[in-house]
């Protein structure tokens, strides 16, 4: 399997945390085929991405095949300073996780 | 003073207000249970990943709610879309592309602390609208947005 990787920034102003996120991902749909087999590529996506700050859960992201490949996600939460930490992590459809934290800056 | 009759009328009336609340139709499969709704996903029909995901309550249009995204998008593959609720207690974004393989491309679940807004990337397979639909405090808000799309991203 491709080496997984995720890149997290995050940071504070005004109490109100901003976060962008990707997820280094192929969300294979399942409809594309191999071009020199013919045989479909077997989907591969990420279905569910859970972010917390100091432990509590701020956003959960429902993903399907519709999402593109090597995921984006940007939001904002309150209540967050310099220095707090954020974790991310993610389940695929084939029992693949990843998961990372970073300090809010 | 009848102990049981009591009892009887107090189990009553509890169990009358879950059944109001299930009754309502609001309470979505994935918020009630939290975990990755399999059957909204891979839903190939609009109106069956619909159901699934938000309930069968109609959403009413919302000035509130904008969708941002890119009036023409030369990949499909990436298409950059932003959702910024200004509706109070957003608990959930859901996002549609009605013409996907797949309609039903992303939801997000908001905690109280968490601002109604997210910006994600989406494949779209060819011109359409991206459809956000919002809820809130127990109702369901949607906005559109129209992105035309030059190359399409699923499986082109």
């Amino acid at each position: 399997m491709a080496k997984k990787k995720m890149k997290i920034r995050a940071w504070a102003e005004g109490g109100k945390a901003t976060v962008k996120a990707i997820i280094f991902h192929p969300m294979e749909t399942g409809l594309r085929k191999d071009k020199a087999s013919g045989k479909p590529i077997p989907p591969h996506y990420i279905t569910e991405v859970k972010c917390e700050h100091n432990g509590k859960l701020v956003l959960t992201c429902f993903w399907g095949a519709g999402v593109s490949k090597n995921p984006f996600v940007s939001f904002k939460f309150n209540g967050a300073k310099a220095g707090d930490k954020l974790k991310v992590s993610w389940v695929d459809n084939t029992g693949g996780s990843g998961t990372k934290e970073a300090k809010i800056g | 003073m009848n102990t049981q009759r009591r009892t009887f009328l107090t189990a009553t009336m509890a169990a009358g207000t879950v059944a109001v609340a299930a009754g309502a139709g609001l309470l979505a499969p994935s918020t009630v249970l939290a975990a990755w709704p399999a059957k909204a996903f891979e839903s190939k029909k609009m109106n069956v990943a619909m159901k699934e995901m938000v309930g069968t309550g109609t959403a009413v249009d919302s000035k509130d709610i904008t969708v941002e995204a890119p009036d023409i998008a030369e990949n499909g593959a990436v298409v950059s879309v932003t959702v910024k609720s200004k509706i109070p207690n957003t608990e959930s974004i859901t996002l549609f592309v009605p013409v996907n393989a797949f309609p039903l491309s992303a939801s997000y679940n908001i905690a109280a602390s968490t601002d109604g807004f997210v910006t994600t990337r989406l494949k779209m397979a060819k011109t359409s609208d991206v459809v956000a639909y919002v809820k809130a405090g127990g109702k369901l808000y949607k906005a559109k947005k129209a992105v035309k799309v030059t190359l399409g991203g699923c499986g082109g």
